[in-house]
């Protein structure tokens, strides 16, 4: 197309071609040069926008990070520990049988992002709750999961820096943050590691 | 430039002669801020901020090219590279303190300077852009400063970082992937850090832009001034300098006082102890703050407690913070009484006067822990903010009863004016 034109137009000294359209009509051939350039150009400046947009994205390496392990076997009923899954902390939490019962006697209508502690957890493990020990509100890390800290009201977790409590399933029961801690993509790669991501 | 009595530029010297044919710079400058423009005789002391603010940037920018000279922008030297500034390079604990201590003095002066123009209406037409391009530098200086926060990755750098950052997750569907690419990682990391070093670098040259876009569009109408009748004559202005140039020295001089004393005494009285820690991801402090001058509006943010109507109550926080200062860009339509100055409006004074009570109400709150006697007078006081842009003002432009203005700014000054007042 493009280069049909520029013969076109690169012919029109010779008075055997005549100028197509003619200047009264308002449409030139030179018009179609000018649309085609600007077109091209326009279109080459928006995709060298994409490598400048791309670049912000996580890295190659950031991302390689995305999956660690994590031997519980140490972990007793009631106990909790802090690890660490893309740079953040990830709560894995060994729940006594009085939480579970806790958080199974909630009625979900009554929850502001209902789940029971069973879709929060693998079948069989329903002690084992891991969740993402980043806020939903705005990304603190929640107390509750080191040795003597504040555990909040429903005995979970609790968000110092806006005041969030989450219950024994890490559901959110008060406060700003419209979400549960997150699960964690993860799987039992045997009875005393965890895989997450 | 702006009046025809305005003094022209008349280059003595055969240097500068040669100079102003090739390239008039010092007739640009003796336009700007030089005898060849004509300001209005009665400015307050309210009307020394503007110079004021731009000292500070000059402050700022000195101070901070120095500073990236011996700074080093990677997560794992960062808070030590900050160390050594304040320990082994010469000057280096000054130089820092100069900075951070210049970030607070900008946003006092830059308050003030907002607060002046809302109490004088200087956004009213026809200064409707220069309030509009002053609205665009605050916000480019809010995010200037959020970003030089990040820098010397301590506790509440990093936190204020994922905090704010996180604000973005709050937007519906791209939320989380824009919190990301904002980041380049899942939280604050290296890549961030080095971003947000690259753009506080390059930020600072954004708002010299739109300042001398601020100031070219002030040389179009001229200064307001306490009155807000406009100039009519030669006798209501004095050229700007030497007047001008002399009563913002020694604003500039008090002003260097009260600076010096925050940086040889209380260097540290703004700032937080546990920016001395460095960073740690897995530990939150017990107390996350934002630097002062951004309180007034984290208030706002963490007012919403509860979703209103579809929308969750993090995005609404998040909604209202940024419109508390969007708010600002639709001023000149808002207030639509033909007064300017509060001097002359009794009524809108008042709620002037609780508008300024009300933003430091907001302050204290958000510099205060999130308790619930804290977030209800936070939830009060951000109501009545948005009553007094969206509802107050505009009603009250509509009933008030403005005082009689003077004839003219010299009339005000001198109590008569000989040359303009109507045959009485």
């Amino acid at each position: 197309m493009a280069d049909e034109a520029i013969v076109n137009a690169s012919g029109t000294d010779s008075p055997a071609v005549h100028d197509g359209a003619g200047a009264d009509e308002g449409v030139r051939r030179r018009d179609f040069i000018n649309i085609a350039a600007v077109s091209f150009a326009g279109v080459g400046g928006l995709a060298v926008l994409v490598p400048l947009v791309s670049q912000m994205a996580p890295s190659a390496d950031v991302l390689a990070e995305s999956s660690t392990e994590i031997d519980i076997s140490q972990i007793a009923p009631g106990q909790a520990i802090k690890a660490v899954f893309r740079k953040q902390p990830v709560f894995v939490r060994n729940l006594t049988p009085v939480e579970i019962s806790e958080a199974d006697k909630v009625p979900l209508s009554s929850l502001r992002d209902p789940q029971t502690l069973e879709e929060r957890t693998k079948p069989g493990k329903t002690n084992w709750l891991i969740t993402m020990g980043v806020c939903t509100h705005l990304g603190c890390v929640p107390l509750g999961a080191g040795e003597g800290e504040v555990k909040g009201e429903f005995g979970g977790y609790f968000c110092p820096c806006h005041g969030s409590v989450y219950d024994t399933a890490a559901r959110i029961r008060k406060g700003p943050a419209p979400k549960n801690l997150e699960v964690p993509v993860y799987e039992f790669t045997s009875d005393t590691v965890v895989k997450i991501g | 430039m702006s009046f025809p009595w305005a003094k022209h530029y008349k280059p003595s010297h055969p240097l500068m002669q040669w100079l102003d044919e090739k390239l008039p710079l010092p007739r640009f400058v003796y336009n700007a801020v030089g005898a060849g423009y004509p300001v209005p005789r009665n400015l307050n002391y309210m009307w020394n901020f503007g110079v004021l603010a731009g000292v500070c940037l000059m402050l700022q920018i000195v101070t901070g090219v120095v500073l990236a000279m011996h700074y080093a922008a990677n997560s794992g030297v960062a808070f030590d590279s900050v160390e050594h500034i304040m320990r082994d390079v010469n000057w280096g604990w000054m130089l820092r303190y100069a900075h951070a201590n210049g970030a607070s003095a900008f946003f006092v002066v830059v308050y003030i300077h907002i607060f002046r123009g809302f109490f004088y209406s200087s956004y009213k037409p026809p200064r409707e852009m220069i309030w509009l391009l002053g609205v665009t530098i605050f916000l480019l200086m809010m995010a200037t400063a959020f970003m030089g926060y990040v820098l010397p990755w301590g506790q509440m750098s990093f936190w204020g970082a994922k905090v704010i950052t996180g604000l973005f997750s709050a937007i519906p569907v791209v939320g989380t992937p824009l919190q990301q690419w904002l980041l380049g990682g899942f939280a604050p990391d290296n890549a961030a850090l080095n971003r947000f070093f690259s753009l506080h670098f390059l930020l600072p040259f954004v708002i010299l832009g739109v300042v001398i876009l601020h100031i070219w569009a002030l040389h179009i109408p001229g200064s307001s001034n306490p009155t807000g009748v406009e100039v009519k004559t030669e006798s209501d202005t004095v050229p700007f300098h030497p007047y001008y140039t002399a009563k913002d020295g020694f604003g500039l001089g008090v002003f260097a006082i009260l600076y010096c004393t925050m940086l040889f005494f209380l260097p540290n009285a703004l700032g937080h102890p546990d920016n001395y820690i460095q960073a740690n991801p897995l530990s939150t402090p017990a107390h996350i703050v934002p630097e002062w001058y951004f309180w007034p509006f984290y208030a706002i943010l963490r007012a919403f407690t509860a979703d209103f109507l579809f929308i969750p109550a993090k995005l609404m926080g998040v909604l209202a913070m940024f419109s508390a200062i969007l708010v600002w860009f639709f001023l000149p339509w808002l207030d639509t009484s033909p007064v300017r100055s509060g001097h002359y409006r009794p009524l809108f004074r008042k709620f002037f006067y609780l508008l300024v009570i009300d933003v430091l109400v907001l302050g204290f709150c958000g510099g205060s822990p999130a308790e619930t006697k804290y977030v209800l007078i936070s939830q009060i006081a951000a109501t009545y903010y948005f009553l007094h842009f969206l509802v107050i003002l505009p009603i009250v432009a509509s009933i008030e009863k403005p005082a009689p203005l003077p004839f003219s700014i010299t009339q005000a000054v001198l109590g008569k004016d000989d040359q303009t007042a109507p045959a009485a």
